[in-house]
């Protein structure tokens, strides 16, 4: 089935013309037509098969780039060009982008074709995707449990074979926590290597886009693509974007783990626990070196991160206004009306409440104890990192505390935060970090979790990808 | 019961870049409403700013003219608060750590004293749109074309203590951001816009609570307005209230000023460091650059000309107060006319053409070498200087050039010594009661017999050689 | 640091948000649940650090000053929610 075939093997297939990108699309938007999770809030199926059969002519004079025909599904966090980009929420339910973000602009590039523009918590804030104004998705390994967030819909999508891969944000742990509930492969790579332009933010200095794919192999494909300096980013790094699927094959013989003993502390579900342990297991057997790292400020990423990230959502959240696009409330009174009521009516609950603590923690005579002292925290998080990787190569832990939960069983957000703690820490010292699938517990995926140096994406694909070709997690499927 | 006022300014300069701060929309004046208002601009989901080159050099050109210290590394920061001119619900600004830091500016003032004015700060920052609240009746337009051109805000020390002063330091800030072209000063397009921080005190007592004045774009209207508020607030705390701290806009046609109902009611900015933007390191080699591409600044060119030209404080500081009337001027001197001539030419009849006919000195329709010709011809004697006023007056209005007026309209001066004393016998022997009333002792009367002469020469006569004949003749 | 609805209600106005008073209790709540979170971060002793703004090292970078951006108000415009004349209206401000 065309649908179980990795990247690289479409790539191929397409390229044998074993296939036509028509067949795939159609087979793709076919499948997304039957599926029930919800991970898409538009299809653009139009605009995909235009896109096939221009992919394919492409193809047919054989000068065709590696992801010439190769369908994704779409974030609905990238503007896209005359397509509605909503970010899961009502105030932009009506907004159709004048304009498309430097990701899809480099996707569009390549002759890609764009499925549809996945389910998100609204604005990227959440950890199940219960947040979004278009419902819920579905785990598809279990559907009455989230799939994670806030790229619940990619992940979803992924898992569920209804696309080859899909793009994904990460400010907190979006990409890594669905990735792991879901049993995809998800990569967050350091800040400033792929372009913010057009990605609506949340929280500048912590977001940053990544590919959710079933192999890390095809994770290297993908990243290749969407890399890249941007100098309509001013937070772009101006670094050449190496070739991420050249290393993968080298030998970890050698390679130094490091476990963070902070991580295997209580609190940590016995069943994730076991497969986090077996996994290092395996990596030892392949010659790797195990070596116990300390995180002191580990627990202290979560106060930091709910304090950095609202502070700088609260104010990117304030052109939302119904004055120049998005949401505008019914026959407002003044001007104050329509703030307050465009505002209040457009946004949900969640963001409203980051919202408020961020302006909160912003306010005059709070910005020295919140705001300030997080930053500070940030330095220390950061610089345990910086001492770990002295002696390490590579850290590894869990990515969730629990499999999979319930849809609708976590009701609080403070709750819902401290689940973050594995993944946090990664983008307030803005490293990259992986997700790929590990083992099961209860029937439901558990994703381990690799955290690099710095621009160390390469030796973490490679470190992926030989666990992926000595284990056959990342294969298992929910769906035939 | 004296009271003392104390003013300081907040004079926001637009740059004259050509493209915006943060964005690659055009800044021109005058275009059709939001066709210069880019993506970045209209605050679009995802857009994000890059900033402009130009902006940061035309800063550090004003921190070098002023002294000031340079902040090596200075951040941007958000200024948040919600307003319909305001795209991204944030103006990008600099708060915590600006670019130019202190400096020092001189001011002359009314009495021929001189002034040292502190300039606590001058940052980067973004303008707003515009709100026009008359084209429709129940709604306010907004037109973003200006949101995003950049704007350097600088700050005086509440050094000023009238409006005299203050406006003699507005209009030195003005010539200075001219002089060295980082804006053009236009006050009536906006680009140039002076707010006043003005409270009065007891003298001995501690500051006052201070009213903000906005919305002033004269010089006149500053004084005006500053004036008003000092009374307004005297009058207050003689009536045994106090002044409420707050902003209050000048209407210039009821000459009064009145309490805005502020746009950001509650005023927390909620300053923080913009997460998109990083901070802007300043190299010694962009500095040495700049410094390097300063022209002379006017305080430098007074100095000379009153030390290396010998003119006085008052016409130095007259002529190099604007950069193109010390350039028209030093085009004239260059040339290696007489300093203190050319200096009453250029400040008088030039002058008062130019406002007459209100015409800026580079449109002058009398080129700096014409008039350099014109001062020469009185220099060398060819025409007397009242003789020129009247060259001058053709040449305004076209006539051709010196030598062409002076030939046609037979204007040379006359100067053979015995044609003059051939005049001067004939006027003496016409007037033998006041030959003999001059040497009886009214001396006064020469100026009755240069008189004659004139008369008898059109005005041509040599005026120096009339004199000292008239003096051998009469004695 | 606990809210009480007061300053609650004035941290929404200051966001532009309205919260329903029937909502304020519950809202109060809520977030006071989430400052207790954030407070936390005062039993952290963080010595002499620097406040870290941005995970990397990097300076601003300047761009040429260049007009690179056409007139694309006709596109912008039709997203509006109300337009007229070339502007974007919003109920009358008084100033």
């Amino acid at each position: 089935m065309m649908h179980n075939l990795t990247i690289a093997e479409q790539i191929k297939g397409l390229k044998s013309r074993d296939f036509s990108s028509l067949e795939l699309t159609e087979h793709y938007l076919s499948r997304i037509d039957d599926s029930e999770l919800n991970a898409f809030i538009s299809v653009t199926s139009e605009q995909a098969l235009t896109q096939a059969k221009m992919a394919d002519s492409i193809l047919a004079k054989g000068n065709a780039s590696g992801l010439t025909g190769i369908p994704y599904a779409h974030k609905d966090i990238f503007c896209t060009k005359g397509v509605k980009t909503s970010a899961g929420s009502k105030m932009l339910d009506s907004f159709i982008s004048p304009y498309d973000a430097t990701l899809s602009e480099k996707l569009n590039s390549q002759n890609m074709v764009m499925l549809g523009k996945t389910n998100m918590d609204e604005f990227a804030m959440g950890s199940s995707n219960e947040n979004s104004y278009y419902g819920s998705v579905k785990n598809p390994w279990d559907t009455k449990k989230v799939p994670g967030g806030s790229s619940g819909g990619s992940a979803a999508a992924v898992a569920s074979r209804i696309s080859p891969f899909a793009t994904g944000t990460d400010t907190g742990g979006s990409i890594r926590q669905p990735a792991s509930l879901c049993g995809i492969t998800g990569l967050k790579p350091t800040y400033g290597r792929i372009s913010r332009y057009g990605m609506i933010a949340y929280a500048s200095s912590l977001d940053q886009a990544g590919p959710m794919t079933r192999t890390a192999e095809d994770s290297a494909i993908i990243l290749n693509a969407m890399a890249g300096f941007d100098e309509r980013d001013s937070t772009s790094a101006n670094k050449s974007v190496p070739d991420y699927t050249k290393n993968l094959s080298k030998s970890l013989k050698g390679l130094k783990i490091g476990l963070p003993k902070e991580y295997f502390s209580e609190g940590l579900d016995k069943g994730v626990e076991r497969v986090i342990i077996q996994a290092i297991k395996d990596y030892e057997a392949m010659g790797a070196e195990i070596i116990e790292v300390s995180l002191p400020n580990s627990m202290n990423a979560i106060p930091a991160y709910y304090i950095v990230a609202p502070c700088e959502c609260s104010s990117n959240l304030s052109r939302f206004d119904g004055v120049r696009y998005g949401y505008r409330c019914d026959d407002p009174k003044d001007l104050n009306d329509l703030y307050l009521r465009s505002r209040s009516e457009g946004f949900g609950d969640e963001v409203k409440r980051r919202i408020m603590i961020g302006a909160y923690a912003l306010s005059a005579g709070y910005y020295d104890a919140y705001y300030l002292k997080a930053q500070k925290v940030r330095q220390l998080i950061s610089e345990d990192f910086k001492k770990a990787f002295k002696e390490v190569d590579v850290i590894m832990g869990p990515v969730s505390p629990t499999p999979a939960f319930e849809l609708g069983s976590i009701k609080d957000s403070v709750s819902m935060y401290l689940a973050d703690i594995y993944t946090l820490s990664v983008n307030l010292a803005g490293l990259p970090g992986m997700s790929i699938p590990a083992g099961f517990s209860d029937n439901l995926p558990i994703g381990l979790q690799l955290i690099g140096n710095h621009w160390s994406e390469e030796l973490l694909l490679n470190t992926a990808h030989q666990f992926q070709l000595k284990t056959d997690w990342h294969n298992a499927s929910p769906v035939d | 019961m004296t009271w003392e006022t104390v003013i300081g300014l907040e004079i926001h300069s637009q740059l004259k870049t050509k493209s915006k701060i943060f964005s690659g929309a055009s800044t021109a004046f005058g275009a059709t409403a939001n066709t210069q208002a880019c993506a970045v601009d209209l605050g679009f989901p995802g857009v994000l700013p890059v900033l402009n080159q130009e902006a940061v050099k035309m800063a550090l050109r004003f921190g070098l003219s002023i002294n000031a210290t340079i902040n090596k590394n200075s951040i941007f920061a958000r200024k948040n608060y919600f307003y319909p001119d305001l795209p991204k619900g944030y103006q990008i600004s600099q708060f915590e750590i600006p670019i130019v830091g202190n400096g020092v500016i001189d001011i002359s003032l009314e009495d021929g004293e001189n002034k040292i004015v502190g300039i606590t700060r001058a940052h980067l920052e973004e303008d707003a749109g515009k709100s026009i609240h008359d084209m429709y009746d129940e709604f306010t337009a907004i037109d973003l074309n200006r949101a995003g051109t950049p704007l350097l805000e600088i700050v005086s020390d509440p050094d000023m203590s009238n409006a005299k002063e203050a406006v003699a330091y507005a209009k030195k800030i003005h010539a200075l951001v001219q002089y060295i072209d980082i804006c053009d000063g236009n006050m009536q397009e906006g680009s140039f816009r002076c707010d006043a921080n003005v409270s009065v005190r007891k003298h001995g007592d501690k500051l006052g609570t201070r009213a903000e004045l906005k919305n002033i774009n004269s010089f006149k209207f500053l004084e005006k307005a500053i004036n008003l508020e000092v009374e307004r607030q005297i009058d207050i705390l003689e009536d045994g209230g106090s002044v409420v701290q707050e902003t209050r806009l000048y209407d210039s046609i009821k000459n009064e000023t009145r309490s805005m109902r502020s746009k950001e009611e509650a005023n927390d900015y909620r300053y923080f460091p913009d997460p998109d933007l990083l901070p802007v390191a300043i190299s010694e080699e962009l500095l040495l650059e700049i410094k390097k591409s300063l022209p002379e600044l006017p305080t430098e060119k007074k100095l000379r000309f009153v030390e290396k030209l010998g003119l006085s404080s008052y016409d130095a500081e007259i002529l190099t107060s604007q950069k193109e009337v010390a350039d028209y001027f030093e085009i004239i001197i260059n040339k290696g006319a007489d300093a203190k001539l050319s200096a009453n030419w250029v400040m008088g009849e030039l002058s008062a053409a130019l406002n007459k006919n209100q015409v800026e000195i580079n449109d002058s329709p009398i080129s700096a070498n014409e008039l350099f010709s014109l001062i020469s011809r009185i220099t060398d004697s060819t025409i007397s200087g009242k003789i020129a006023k009247d060259v001058f007056k053709l040449m305004w209005e076209g006539n051709g050039s010196v030598d062409e007026i002076i030939e046609k309209q037979g204007l040379k001066q006359m100067t053979d010594t015995n044609a003059l004393e051939s005049i001067i016998d004939d006027v003496i022997s016409n007037n033998l009661d006041q030959v003999q009333q001059f040497r009886d002792g009214n001396l006064k009367l020469l100026g009755f017999f240069v008189g004659q002469v004139m008369k008898a020469t059109q005005g041509k006569a040599n005026p120096k050689q009339v004199n000292q004949i008239l003096n051998e003749k009469l004695t | 640091m606990s809210l009480d609805n007061n300053k609650v209600k004035e941290i929404a106005y200051l966001a532009r948000l309205s919260i329903e008073n029937s909502e304020l209790e519950q809202s109060t709540k809520e977030l006071n649940n989430i400052l207790s979170l954030m407070d936390q971060l005062g039993e952290i002793d963080t010595g002499d650090a620097e406040p870290m703004a941005h995970p990397l090292e990097m300076s601003q970078r300047l761009r040429d000053d260049q007009v690179t951006e056409d007139d694309l108000s006709e596109e912008f415009q039709e997203i509006a929610p109300k337009t007229g004349n070339n502007h974007f209206l919003v109920p009358t401000v008084i100033e």
